[in-house]
């Protein structure tokens, strides 16, 4: 196990090993995108219009939120964290834009964007700032929050709720417009996901990263400042939690105090799903997006194939188990064929 | 992750068990001094009939995530438990023994598969049991889809909830107490015990000091799968409703009380009486701020900021007593010791 995770954290290195190591982890992303392939096929044989225009704009649109939240999630599990307020930062974030344009209705989109990226990072921080301060377990703090935050936005938005018609055009527009087929809000979060894909790849921030999930004690040794990076994970998680809001209440209009509730396993299980280890150290934002939209495409092909839609929630999990089963299958391989390397020479 | 620093922080609160005891005596008394009903025994009624299924789940799973271990599956056992005890009825067993053993032995199977994914695949718990909350709770509406099944003979929904004679206090808390003897005494007298809180501090020390630590964490699932049956059981006959939703969220209440209660996510440190309490304090709580007509989102607030606290106060304290310590040591020998662990150096 030791021997993957300090290899993946280092793929400068072009040793045999570290070869391997990450051939294996794209062979795990493109097993995400076969499924995805497989699902999508048997659905369309089933039933092409699966594959029309609409049904390709709506499937998308559904899973760029879970993407998005996904993306911020992986890079803080990643670190061996977790964040579980995503669900409600999402919900204070959408309800937030909503009263914001309520009070002022010719507020410039951007505006309303950018005030909920900077709210989702504040709390973002509340979240890095308990754990990287006082040095406690983000499982428990961030259960913590997700109550906090959650009791916040029902405090304030004490049973109104925001309708369509409060908000301007030109926001629920960007909820539903396409460029070439594409709905904008998925740009948003493609751009997202490059952004958030290349710095971990690319960035020394992004490696360490992954050295600290690997093993924070060693990373601290050897001088990476883990308690900033997981500061900034979190406040990365909570940014992007923040703009998911925009996009939830520019993509549905209509928006009461439970927007998201409850997401935040979903999210969690999509991270998993797409290969990202959940003690930390390895996979990718791309497999975590991934894994949110196989998560996403499984909901709306089940009806499709005739299947009863009560069924989704238990494939989900079948899913999950899965995934983690087979990571670790895979991990064991890795590890035998690597200490077979170093015993040979 | 054993913490030394928090056997410190012990010494500064006495003992975390007792803030918790203390805060629900404080919480009672000024209730029912301040607020009016909170004194009544109908007030008390309510409380244990709330805490009866949290507290059915919290004693397992005290000693799951002693272990350090998780099972975040038990809201969904509970619900998948529901479903089954309404679709028997709706297939006409008029049992009720019948009707809990099978839940039960249900409850059990369902906790064996998460024991099996984590000690037999060598699976994280918290990934395991994060999928069987999806697949169990996808099985429950997959069985009932969102019809409720309502229609139980008055004997099994007043049989639950009846009062224990002479009282107002309904007799299953007393299930709950002498299951919680049980638990405490094997959990702090016993051998079996300590190798709980041994494999929690060092899963591999545990192993070489010859305990079996995969087949006691196993059925440690299967027990934790057994109650959170039980807990379902009483769930659908207290509100008279088997729906495929029951005990939605549930997990993270039971969760947030284990670690209120004193208990380490990382395992190998806690204590059941301080989980009771907080079992108990949650609840209690909550009725007394309904009955002063605050809203049920502040508790919301309040539940979330208790569970923070509850990690970050002791956690703060222990680290300021030790850089006294740390400045009082300056001058004398190097004192090595003091460093608790490589982790609390920056």
């Amino acid at each position: 196990m030791t021997a993957v995770e300090a290899t993946t954290a280092r793929p400068a290195r072009t040793s045999g090993g570290a070869r391997l190591v990450n051939r294996v982890f794209l062979v795990r992303e493109l097993g995400i995108l076969l499924a995805l392939g497989l699902l999508v096929a048997v659905t369309a044989i089933a039933n092409p219009r699966f594959l029309g225009a609409q049904s390709i704009k709506d499937l998308l649109l559904g899973s760029t939120i879970l993407a998005i939240l996904a993306v911020g999630q992986a890079v803080v599990v990643i670190t061996r964290n977790v964040d579980l307020s995503v669900g409600s930062i999402l919900g204070l974030s959408a309800f937030a834009t909503g009263s914001l344009f309520v009070a002022s209705p010719g507020l410039p989109i951007p505006v309303a964007v950018l005030v909920g990226l900077v709210l989702g990072a504040i709390c973002g921080a509340v979240n890095g700032g308990l754990i990287a301060a006082a040095r406690v377990p983000a499982l428990v703090v961030t259960l913590g929050t997700l109550y906090v935050f959650r009791g916040i936005d029902y405090r304030w938005a004490g049973g109104r709720q925001i309708n369509a018609a409060d908000m301007p055009d030109g926001f629920l527009r960007l909820g539903n417009d396409t460029v070439l087929g594409i709905p904008l809000l998925t740009l948003v979060a493609v751009v997202v996901l490059v952004v958030a894909g290349f710095y971990l790849r690319s960035y020394r921030g992004g490696r360490e990263l992954y050295a600290i999930g690997s093993d924070p004690d060693a990373a601290r040794l050897s001088g990476i400042p883990v308690g900033r990076r997981v500061f900034f994970a979190f406040v990365a998680s909570g940014a992007l939690a923040g703009l998911a809001g925009v996009l939830h209440a520019a993509r549905f209009g209509t928006l009461d105090a439970n927007a998201g509730i409850n997401s935040e396993l979903n999210v969690v299980a999509a991270v998993v799903v797409g290969g990202v280890a959940i003690f930390g150290g390895s996979g990718s934002v791309y497999g975590a997006a991934l894994g949110a939209v196989l998560l996403t495409t499984i909901a709306s092909a089940l009806p499709v194939l005739g299947i009863n839609p009560f069924w989704q929630r238990a494939a989900v999990g079948a899913l999950i188990l899965a995934a983690i089963g087979l990571d670790r299958a895979l991990a064991i391989r890795v590890a035998r064929r690597l200490r077979g390397r170093s015993s040979h020479g | 992750m054993a913490d030394p620093t928090a056997t410190r922080v012990r010494s500064v609160f006495g003992s975390w068990d007792a803030v918790v005891l203390l805060a629900l005596v404080l919480v009672a008394v000024v209730g029912a001094v301040t607020v009016d009903g909170a004194a009544s025994p109908r007030f008390w009624r309510f409380v244990t009939l709330e805490a009866i299924p949290i507290a059915l789940i919290a004693l397992p799973l005290t000693l799951v995530v002693i272990t350090g271990e998780i099972d975040l599956s038990v809201a969904s056992v509970l619900g998948l438990t529901c479903v089954t005890v309404g679709q028997l009825w709706l297939w006409g067993v008029t049992s009720l023994p019948l009707v809990i053993a099978v839940a039960v032995v249900l409850g059990a199977l369902l906790g064996a598969i998460n024991g099996l994914f984590v000690t037999g695949f060598g699976l994280p718990s918290l990934a395991v049991t994060i999928g069987t909350l999806a697949l169990y709770r996808g099985l429950a509406y997959v069985v009932l889809g969102d019809r409720a099944v309502a229609n139980y003979p008055q004997s099994w929904t007043t049989g639950a909830i009846r009062p224990i004679p002479g009282t107002v206090i309904p007799w299953m808390i007393l299930v709950v107490g002498a299951l919680a003897v049980v638990v405490g005494l094997v959990l702090h007298a016993t051998p079996i015990g300590r190798s709980l809180y041994a494999m929690g501090n060092n899963a591999e020390a545990a192993r070489f000091s010859g305990i079996s630590v995969g087949r006691t964490k196993f059925w440690l699932f299967v027990v934790t799968g057994a109650m959170s049956a039980l807990a379902g059981v009483f769930w659908t006959l207290r509100f008279a409703s088997a729906r495929a939703d029951n005990g939605t969220g549930l997990e993270l209440a039971v969760v947030a009380a284990v670690l209120l209660g004193g208990v380490s996510i990382f395992g190998g440190r806690g204590a059941l009486l301080g989980v009771l309490a907080a079992v108990a304090l949650l609840g209690t709580l909550r009725n007394v701020l309904q009955l002063a007509y605050v809203p049920a989102n502040t508790l919301t607030i309040v539940t979330g900021s208790l569970l923070i606290a509850s990690v970050v106060g002791p956690n703060l304290a222990g680290r300021a007593r030790e850089r006294l310590r740390r400045r009082r040591a300056i001058g004398g020998p190097p004192v090595t010791t003091a460093t608790p662990n490589p982790g609390e150096e920056t």
